[in-house]
């Protein structure tokens, strides 16, 4: 019996030595010289490093602009054929589908800038430093900038909070409804023009004004006419900015981030790039996509190509090309026109070049975004590389803004008037053209203004939306074109958690 | 009580043969070597007494009466018994061992079991076939020997790695197999053969005791130990060989070429290259100028033996194997020392440990893919010399038709330089404590340790403006350390209730693989030498970073649990549970369980069967099911790291930030298998005719399936971010196995046994949910479409291109077929007619299809073995039928050699339907199409031998009971249709596999041998 007894304690004995000794904790080891994302944010160098990559979203905003273009009534699609880019095509004639790779991308790309700010909100209270309510406040900055994106082209979007996303919550994270889109990004940039400093730190960084005329912008985007006309005009009594004498100085390259600049999106071409990755790319890739198609000089001798390079502009792929109307669009005298619109007839007559015609061809090219002569550390594709910064908001969208806050919101037509009139005498390089009227018709002109202000901006199509002016686009549907579908696969793998947006 | 029963006996006895008592001598040997047998136990039945042989076998008993029994008992082999004769003085007992019997012990991890009893589809190859093979590489033993096991090598390069495929290809990440050597995890790749005693395979769901690590099936090695009681054996064998090319291929010579090209040229409407063709003649012929015959040496020695309480094995090997392309530039060399001992530390404690030092060195030459030497040989043209006139290696022009990728075969093995050398211990150490009668437990602990060190020199050469020109020197360092070790203590239960006879184990294993690598590249390596290639000497400024290293750290934490239960030895059922977590799985699923069971039911054990003297002597059916899973997935792929893209633009400059990489996938887990088997053991004839056959299913779900698409809120589009890799695939293996061995001894002079297997296999992808349904793979020619897929419906790593319908052999024809334009060119009349398979009225990339498949339909082996008084022969064969390979090893330029089958080409209407015109202009034959798959069933005669043992009397003085001379041929001669040198020509991918980029052919080798024991 003692014998049992002894053999079973041994038994035992050995058995919860083995049992104890290999616990599930053998299996729980960290990966040894890797960063991991998870225990990251140790010092702030990581924040810095984070925000970096929170930023580079900004350059695939591109395609917004460009196709925000292609939808208004300033351009058409263009390209090389009527099915160059089918997603372009389609938006410019208002018969996209929620089958859109192009509408996809711009999705797919402006929610990648939404998880990286997440990345670092969602440890912005893992350790404390100095400067970090600027990181933080970069980051909500950025973090509304990509929201409002989202919410002008899909309307109301998942969001989740501080969290980023994470494998599943596709079929969990409701839709956020428009209202409540709007005051995430109110409240991020509220916090933002808090805490942000008025001058950045280095060049392309969030700004206090910065923020705030994001603010005054999405507040003017929902009517909160008398919010909108409090933070715009901050941003101008701020005396941080102004305006530009030559206003076709400000799209040259020595025009960039110059004093009317608040908010620019930085592109360089020192970095090389490709087609499957344009987001990857450094460059501003609408630039290539609206540039001149084989646009060269004129052989000296006929049928022998002329080796030189053609003046001012290189050559691209002839989409987003303006329409005889918008050119038609400007007054008389405004020096907007052309620094807006190249009529490339013109231009070659002057300076013997040619181009090739493409789709739907105008005779007239986006001037304020065509590629330039590229310097000699430019690195291909050169099409997908051109460095022209995209100036997000400039001061006279500002003053612009400010005056229509004032002005719709009954507020104050005298003022409105004088911020419109400061943007005219710009334009007009004389008083001559200054405007008198009040009430609507001080809005209808505002609206006219803003037209022909930011021709090439991207900013067309949402303004006509905003002010339910959107009918005079060609084939626009009320009632559904007001926004765009969200991307099939997105319906697809919510598994019923998002409904598509009303008519598509 | 018993005693009193003996007691009883023994007087009975010994009052009744009074007067017929005398004492008898004799000796005990073993019936298959002739050696003497130390230990065995001889009693006297009718007395009961007993005595025990000695060093030489003899033994000296008694007071034995004629016509009484004598009983010879020794573990391991059938008990003999022996009836005295009044004229015995001195008697032979030839002991039969048990190896082939069905009281083999057949292990099956975590315990063994006699082979009557074995439930699931479990094969072994034991000493014999091995001592017989004598393989170079230990995998080699398992082709044709074992149904369902299939080993492809990379390649007939000495040293080149062999794959090991069991029961098809089940996933498309990893198929290797759980490899234990002795319990603990190793590598068969660097073993010596002849320290093998038994390879053990688990196929079904036998092996699902190893959960998550033995879905690709298990092998179990069990290394040589010496036996208790032996007296020391001495084994030294030795063979000597010469390697040849095994075939060389029809390529065209000088003429021929000259007069192809001067063809060519003019379809192509161009001035014809060699307008005189007189004196050309055969030219050169490349491929006799790189092969050249090449030694193998092999040498071991080996020594073993025991007394009842130790027992232990000594060995070494040796072995240098040149390669036949590029001689001692792909060498390959092997020497191994082992040493094993066990030891009866008390009645209840028992140890048992091995360690094995290994020591590898081989060096190679590009032996596969684009630019491999064979590749150079068999493209560069025949009317080039190999050497100028001042002996310098020719340039190969640079000319559009030749390219920039072909270059001098000859100078590039001359400017091959690599080298790389292995160190290793492993080995193991067991203790087994035997606590109560019925409960036994078991410690071991396994490791392997092991530095490799690689040096890679490249030599600053120009072979006239080709893609393998170096243009600065450099040597590239590397050393890694990988380690492992295995850790397991279980405890097994055995006790015999009555009829009902019960084994439980219960126990875990540890295991921890980790190590680390250490890359650096040096440049400007002074007088650009090897001599002088080392990175402390190549110090010239690096222009991208020279260094690189790498760690890791993989952990499994096993338990286990399994219970064997048998009624009357006739009903046999068991069943496993296992739970593993280990580093590769996600935290969503860090915990699996496999469960398993199998049963088995011995019908010739039945009363109702009639014994099992008849015609049937032994029947069993027996079935498995189980779940297992692999775990041979990339590591950390749910931990997210911080390698995406982060760059954005700040003061005009760009500045760079860290960013996520590809979406994590917590819910990321182990490839799941099921697999069902169901199965037959039968013998018949007086056990002559032994046969196995095995019907089963296997099931592997949750493949990791990479770039799946996921929502775009997670981010995944972001720069640098990636679509994750998801357990998304799903294959089925189905098949059966047939294994049939006949064995006789005809007189005592011949001894024949005969062994056939076969299988047939069925494989078919089920399930890819990555949003395209196919994973791509492989590569063919230059710039062209992956050729393989792994696609629903279809094999893993089916051969998608185009379907051909012959040649167009007019104009005509070409106008009324559907355009070709899309592939490339316009056809004309000679091209290849592609099929419209989607009938849309033209070819384009749509009219891709399923055009073959590199996985065999079914795979044989037919094995011989004939004894003949002092002469012994076998020959083992293996065949591959059904299974198609892909010819690639022809660049597509106009102005590259051809194997002869061009001659049969179409040179106007009626004159081909099958090779298309030349010429040098565009066309699109050389699109991925079925003119590029052939057939790869293949016949292979893979190893003939013929020994002579003389007669060990002669030798008696100098102690030798063994002699045997022996002449060998390895794979003698391979029946194939396919052109190329092998038709077994694969990298083992399972998308991508069975392409021939211009395999290194394996060698033919001659081989006169020595086996003597002392």
């Amino acid at each position: 019996m003692k014998k049992y007894i002894f053999n079973t304690v041994i038994g035992i004995a050995l058995f919860s030595a083995i049992f104890v000794s290999c616990s599930d904790n053998f299996v729980d080891r960290d990966v040894e010289y890797s960063i991991d994302s998870e225990n990251f944010f140790n010092a702030k160098e990581d924040y810095d490093k984070a925000l970096i990559a929170a930023y580079d979203p900004l350059q695939s905003t591109y395609i917004n602009v460009l196709m925000g273009e292609i939808a208004s009534d300033n351009t058409l699609a263009g390209g090389e054929s009527p099915t160059d880019v089918i997603g372009f095509q389609q938006i410019d004639d208002m018969i996209h589908t929620p089958v859109n790779d192009n509408l996809k991308n711009l999705w797919d790309w402006m929610f990648g800038g939404v998880q990286r700010a997440n990345y670092i909100l969602e440890f912005k209270d893992k350790i404390d430093f100095e400067g970090k309510n600027q990181v933080i406040a970069e980051a909500r900055f950025l973090r509304a900038y990509y929201h409002f994106e989202l919410v002008k082209w899909f309307g109301g979007i998942p969001m989740n909070g501080d969290k980023r996303f994470v494998p599943g919550d596709e079929t969990k994270v409701p839709r956020s409804s428009v209202a409540e889109v709007y005051a995430s990004i109110e409240s991020d940039l509220i916090f933002a023009s808090q805490n942000l400093s008025p001058n950045a730190s280095q060049t392309g960084r969030a700004t206090k004004g910065a923020a705030l005329a994001l603010l005054g912008k999405a507040y003017l985007y929902q009517n909160k006419f008398s919010e909108a006309a409090v933070a715009l005009e901050q941003v101008i009594t701020s005396q941080k900015y102004s305006l530009v004498t030559d206003y076709a100085s400000i799209f040259e390259m020595n025009g960039e981030n110059g004093p009317e600049s608040v908010f620019e999106v930085q592109y360089t071409d020192v970095e090389g790039a490709g087609f499957p990755c344009l987001q990857c790319s450094e460059g501003n890739v609408a630039v290539g996509f609206s540039g001149i198609r084989s646009y060269k000089l004129s052989p000296v001798t006929p049928g022998v190509p002329n080796p030189n390079p053609p003046p001012k502009y290189t050559s691209g792929f002839s989409f987003n090309v303006p329409t005889e109307e918008t050119y038609n669009s400007f007054e008389v005298g405004d020096t907007r026109l052309n620094a807006s619109v190249l009529d490339i007839v013109a231009w070659n007559t002057a300076n013997k070049t040619e181009y090739g015609k493409g789709n739907e061809d105008t005779g007239y090219f986006n001037q304020k975004y065509l590629p330039r002569v590229r310097s000699g550390q430019a690195q291909g594709d050169l099409n997908l590389t051109n460095p022209n910064n995209y100036r997000a908001i400039r001061y006279a969208d500002v003053l612009l803004m400010a005056a229509e806050a004032l002005n719709r919101g009954g507020i104050n037509d005298a003022k409105a008037l004088i911020y419109l009139n400061q943007v005219r005498d710009r334009a007009f390089g004389d008083t001559n053209h200054r405007i008198s009227s009040v009430g609507s018709a001080l809005t209808d002109v505002i609206w006219k203004e803003r037209r022909a202000e930011f021709v090439g901006e991207g900013f067309r199509f949402f303004d006509l939306v905003r002010t339910g002016k959107a009918a005079i686009i060609p084939g626009f549907k009320a009632g559904k074109n007001e926004l765009f579908p969200i991307p099939l696969q997105e319906i697809q793998f919510s598994a019923g958690n998002w409904n598509q947006n009303p008519g598509y | 009580m018993k005693s009193n029963h003996l007691l009883i006996i023994f007087l009975l006895f010994s009052a009744f043969g009074f007067a017929q008592k005398r004492d008898i001598a004799g000796t005990v040997k073993e019936r298959s070597t002739g050696l003497p047998l130390f230990g065995v136990n001889v009693k006297d039945k009718s007395s009961g007494n007993a005595v025990s042989t000695d060093f030489d076998g003899k033994f000296t008993i008694k007071g034995v009466s004629s016509g009484t029994t004598l009983e010879v008992t020794y573990v391991g082999y059938k008990t003999a018994e022996y009836v005295v004769n009044a004229s015995d003085s001195n008697i032979l007992i030839n002991m039969q061992d048990e190896a082939k019997t069905l009281n083999e012990v057949v292990v099956i991890g975590y315990g063994s079991v006699k082979r009557k009893n074995v439930t699931g589809a479990v094969s072994v190859v034991g000493t014999k076939t091995i001592e017989t093979l004598r393989p170079v590489k230990i995998e080699q033993a398992l082709q044709g020997t074992v149904a369902g096991v299939n080993v492809t090598t990379a390649g007939g390069a000495p040293g080149a790695s062999l794959s090991i495929l069991i029961r098809g290809v089940a996933t498309n990440g990893d198929t290797s197999p759980l490899v234990l050597i002795d319990g603990y995890v190793g590598d068969l790749s660097v073993l010596n053969p002849s320290d093998v005693e038994s390879i053990t395979v688990l196929k079904d769901a036998q092996a699902a005791i190893y959960g998550a690590n033995g879905a690709n099936g298990v092998i179990l090695v069990t290394t040589k130990s010496g036996k208790r009681n032996s007296k020391a054996k001495i084994s030294f064998n030795s063979s000597t060989g010469i390697q040849e090319a095994s075939r060389t291929l029809p390529t065209l010579n000088a003429t021929e070429y000259a007069l192809l090209l001067n063809e060519s040229y003019a379809n192509g409407g161009k001035t014809i290259p060699y307008p005189n063709v007189s004196g050309l003649g055969e030219g050169t012929n490349w491929q006799k100028e790189i092969m050249n015959p090449a030694p193998i040496i092999n040498y071991d020695l080996s020594i073993s033996g025991g007394s009842d309480k130790i027992f232990y094995a000594v060995s070494a090997s040796h072995l240098v194997q040149d390669g036949i392309i590029g001689g001692d530039k792909s060498g390959f060399e092997r020497n191994t020392a082992r040493v094993s001992l066990g030891a009866d530390v008390s009645d209840r404690l028992k140890l048992k440990t091995n360690i094995i030092y290994t020591n590898l060195t081989r060096k190679t030459i590009n032996d596969n893919g684009l630019g491999s030497v064979l590749f150079n040989a068999l493209n560069v043209s025949p009317t080039q010399a190999p050497y100028d006139s001042n002996g310098n290696y020719t340039l190969v022009p640079s000319t559009p038709g030749l390219g920039i990728e072909i270059i001098n075969p000859l100078a590039q093995i001359e400017n091959t330089y690599n080298d790389y050398e292995l160190k290793k211990f492993n080995g193991n150490l067991g203790l087994d404590y035997k606590l109560t009668n019925s409960f036994v437990f078991t410690g071991s602990f396994g490791f392997n340790t092991q530095s490799g060190q690689s040096r890679n020199f490249a030599k600053q050469i120009s072979y006239g403006g080709k893609v393998f020109d170096v243009n600065r020197s450099s040597v590239t360092q590397s050393t890694v350390f990988d380690n492992n070790y295995t850790l397991d203590l279980y405890g097994t239960y055995t006790k015999k209730f009555g009829d009902h006879n019960i084994i439980g184990t219960l126990g875990a294993t540890i295991i921890k693989e980790y190590g680390n690598g250490l890359y650096a590249t040096g440049f400007d390596v002074p007088y650009n030498s090897w001599e002088f290639a080392d990175v402390h000497l190549a110090n010239g400024l690096p222009t991208t970073a020279p260094n690189n290293s790498y760690v890791y750290d993989e952990r499994k934490l096993n338990y286990f649990a399994r219970i064997q239960y048998d009624l009357k030895g006739r009903y046999l059922f068991s069943a496993m549970l296992r739970r593993d977590s280990s580093t590769k799985f996600g935290p969503n699923n860090a915990v699996a369980y496999f469960p398993s069971f199998t049963a088995g039911w011995i019908i010739s054990d039945e009363n109702f069967f009639g014994g099992n003297e008849g015609f049937v002597n032994f029947l069993k059916i027996r079935g498995s099911y189980g779940h297992l899973g692999s775990d041979k997935i990339p590591p950390n792929g749910y931990i997210s790291q911080l390698n995406g893209e982060a760059t954005y633009v700040f003061n005009g400059t760009i500045v760079n930030g860290l960013a996520t990489g590809q979406i994590t996938n917590p819910n990321l887990k182990w490839e799941a298998a099921k697999k069902l088997d169901v199965g037959l053991d039968l013998k018949m004839f007086q056990n002559k005719f032994n046969i196995v056959a095995d019907y089963f299913i296997d099931t592997r779900t949750d493949l990791l399936i990479s770039n799946i698409p996921v929502s775009g809120i997670l981010g995944a589009a972001a720069p640098g971010a990636g679509l994750p890799t998801i357990n998304a695939g799903t294959v089925r293996n189905s098949g059966v196995e047939f294994t049939i061995d006949y064995k006789n001894t005809f007189s005592n002079n011949l001894t024949l046994s005969l062994g056939y297997n076969v299988t047939v296999l069925k494989n078919e992808v089920t399930a890819v949910n990555n949003g395209t349904g196919f994973i791509e793979g492989g590569s063919f020619g230059v710039g062209q479409l992956a050729p393989s897929r792994m696609q629903v419906g279809k094999p893993m790593g089916y051969f998608y291109g185009y379907k051909t319908n012959g040649i167009f052999q007019t104009q005509a024809e070409v106008d009324a077929a559907p355009s070709q334009v899309a592939l490339g060119a316009e056809a004309q009349a000679g091209d290849i007619r592609y099929v419209d398979i989607n009938g849309d009225g033209v070819i384009n990339t749509s009219d891709r299809t399923d055009i073959g498949s590199p996985i065999p339909a079914s795979t044989m082996g037919l094995n011989l073995q004939l004894d003949y008084k002092h002469f012994d022969f076998v020959a083992y064969t293996f065949a591959s039928i059904g299974n198609e390979i892909v010819r690639n090893y022809e660049r597509t330029l106009t102005d590259v050699n051809h194997l002869d089958y061009v001659l049969d080409r179409w040179t106007g209407p009626g004159t081909s339907n099958t090779v298309p015109r030349v010429t040098t202009s565009a066309t699109s034959n050389n699109v991925f199409s079925e003119y590029f798959v052939e057939d790869a069933s293949f016949i292979r005669i893979q190893n003939v031998q013929l020994g002579y043992s003389i007669d060990p009397k002669y030798f008696e003085k100098a102690g030798i009971s063994k002699f045997r001379v022996y002449l060998g041929a390895n794979n003698l001669y391979t029946f194939t249709k396919y052109r190329g040198y092998d038709p077994a020509a694969s990298n083992g991918a399972p998308i991508g596999g069975g392409i021939d980029y211009g395999f290194y052919p394996i060698p033919r080798t001659y081989l006169l041998g020595l086996n003597v024991n002392f």
